[in-house]
């Protein structure tokens, strides 16, 4: 997974070293075709530069045209009018307590049933995996209202842990981690067993050590999965104090329809932050998350 | 002789040994994927079956369910507002899987000619920082940006002398944002995936067509694109599965609307269950939701049989 980013980054460009002459030719193809991938940059970060200076801007100045790019005089009440407008900061602490108990369940499972899958031989393997990977394509409102019916014999309708526990086990994050260890020499393990190692003790001193690079892939794949995570939200929370952020930002634009949409931006931005921080931080994960699931 | 004499026993043991050692393995198999076991069990595989059996029931959830046979799918094919949401998603999904795919080849190609190292990474960061904004988080602020009076884009347009555009006031204008937006936020995923497979190309590949006299769209079209075909399925299937369960954006940016033109599949789903709760009915509209899900899917590979390159 990693060594998909070293290619990526760390190939010297010398795919045609024959032709100068060529270059040449094609010189203003090579500038058109910068022109055309900044003109796609600024359109792909337009919209969120305008997101970002127009929470910056007063209630007022928001609706002026045209926008202004850059914050001259940045202007922070939008942010401490979000806050006494909604429990910003309760949604906040919602998603964040969803977010990470789903990311650290779906380790732990994943982990586990992952390994089982790639190294473990029991019988009806096969076709328990093969249940598991059939289940990926199903989306997930064919399934919502046997689950909302289950939340609800559980007595669990409108929590946080009806959000919580459906998700803690997946399909895609055991295919994600059987593919990891599948890569993993055999033989590591088998002298491991020699030693007197136990099943378990293979599985925790030897491979779980060595699959940081997909545990990380996984949790940040979720991460920013359910952090942004709508429609769950919508169906199976019903009071205010247990809203996560996307559902209170609606629910925020909702109320008060055209009238500042600066403060409600104030909103937008600060739901971004922690995912922001998270690629800046690890952005060769969230790159790894893309292609993983295409080596089938 | 003596030797099987003794050999034999042994081998027994063996034998024995060997299958005590693979039934061990085996509990510890079972025990290693017994937590995602349950979580799936309980949270996908039962409810796939539950919504199977409720389909063919009527229910309100108040009274108890009623055995409905095949009345439900009946409905569903003289039910024209939910057949024609399930027109407009499959309209919508093909442009934006269409839109997306091609957009995010053509930068993909570009960024794998032309950029240095430091611009492979800016435009890889550009490109994917949509994806780390919520889908309602874009659906409100593109909302904004849409807006046919108040917003940017209409602004920009108008210095153009392109004025007063219906983006989500008019039903085509609804859908055709709601691609755009879809798209806009979508395509660094697409982008991603097809760069780190335009890299995986052999170098010697592309050196011997070169050698060989082929230009840079010849070497394109008939030595890049068919190498990395499987990639292009693959972010086909993905997108089409996305597209076919648009929700977020529709429900939040028009309420499906105007009238009943963004109103998906999904949303129709929404709306017999979770409002009219009809969940025999919407549990219905889901199965055939899955089936077309996957009978494009199958579709999608059966064509690209004939077309995707497999090394």
């Amino acid at each position: 997974m990693s060594t998909t980013t070293t290619i990526v980054t760390g190939r010297p460009d010398t795919r045609h070293p024959v032709v100068g002459r060529r270059r040449r030719a094609f010189s203003i193809g090579r500038i058109a075709g910068l022109i055309a991938l900044i003109l796609a940059a600024v359109f792909a970060l337009g919209p969120l530069l305008w997101a970002v200076t127009t929470s910056l801007r007063t209630p007022a100045q928001a609706f002026e045209n045209p926008p202004q790019w850059i914050p001259w005089n940045p202007d922070f009440g939008n942010y401490a009018a979000v806050f006494e407008q909604v429990p910003i900061g309760q949604f906040f602490l919602n998603s964040m307590i969803v977010t990470v108990l789903i990311v650290v369940g779906q380790t732990i499972t994943c982990t586990l049933s992952g390994y089982a899958f790639a190294m473990v031989s029991f019988p009806g393997k096969n076709m328990i995996f093969g249940a598991f990977l059939a289940t990926m394509m199903v989306p997930l409102q064919t399934i919502i209202i046997p689950v909302f019916l289950i939340i609800k014999s559980f007595g669990l309708t409108d929590s946080l842990a009806s959000l919580i526990i459906p998700a803690l086990g997946s399909a895609f994050g055991t295919f994600l981690m059987r593919q990891y260890f599948m890569q993993m020499p055999r033989e590591l393990g088998e002298a491991a067993r020699i030693d007197g190692a136990t099943q378990f003790g293979v599985f925790w001193h030897v491979y779980a050590r060595m699959a940081a690079p997909a545990i990380s892939t996984l949790a940040i794949l979720n991460f920013s999965g359910f952090w942004a995570e709508f429609y769950r939200p919508l169906i199976f929370l019903q009071s205010q104090s247990n809203f996560t952020l996307p559902l209170g930002l609606v629910g925020l634009q909702g109320n008060l329809g055209t009238g500042s949409i600066s403060v409600v931006l104030a909103g937008v931005v600060l739901s971004m932050i922690p995912s922001v921080l998270l690629f800046i931080f690890a952005q060769r994960y969230f790159i790894a998350g893309v292609t993983a699931g295409s080596s089938r | 002789m003596s030797s099987p004499a003794i050999s034999k026993p042994h081998r027994a043991v063996r034998r024995l040994g060997a299958r005590r050692t693979a039934r061990r393995e085996a509990a510890f198999g079972y025990a290693m994927i017994a937590l995602a076991m349950l979580f799936v069990t309980v949270f996908t595989f039962a409810p796939i079956l539950a919504s199977l059996g409720l389909s063919f029931f009527d229910w309100d959830v108040i009274s108890p369910p009623t055995w409905a046979g095949l009345a439900n799918y009946e409905r569903f094919f003289s039910d024209g507002p939910v057949l024609q949401s399930f027109g407009v998603t499959i309209c919508m999904a093909i442009a934006i899987v269409v839109l997306q795919l091609t957009l995010g080849l053509f930068l993909a190609v570009l960024v794998n000619q032309r950029a240095s190292r430091f611009g492979r990474t800016f435009f890889r960061t550009a490109f994917y920082l949509p994806l780390l904004a919520s889908t309602a988080a874009v659906a409100i602020f593109m909302g904004y940006l849409f807006d046919t009076k108040f917003g940017a884009i209409n602004y920009y347009l108008g210095l153009l002398g392109i004025s007063g555009v219906p983006w989500l006031s008019s039903p085509l204008g609804a859908q055709a944002t709601i691609v755009l937006i879809v798209v806009w936020q979508q395509v660094g995923f697409t982008f991603v995936l097809f760069v780190s497979a335009l890299m995986a190309v052999p170098t010697d590949v592309l050196e011997a067509s070169s050698i060989d006299g082929a230009g840079p769209l010849r070497t394109l079209f008939r030595i890049k694109i068919p190498l990395i075909s499987p990639t292009i399925l693959f972010a086909a299937v993905i997108a089409f599965i996305n597209a076919m369960q648009l929700f977020d954006q529709p429900f939040i940016m028009t309420k499906g609307g105007p009238g009943t033109a963004t109103t998906t599949a999904t949303i129709s789903m929404y709306q017999t269950g979770f409002q009219n709760l009809q969940f025999g009915y919407s549990s219905a509209i889901a199965i055939i939701l899955l089936l077309l899900i996957l009978a494009v899917t199958g579709i999608q590979f059966l064509a690209a049989r004939k077309v995707v390159f497999y090394q």
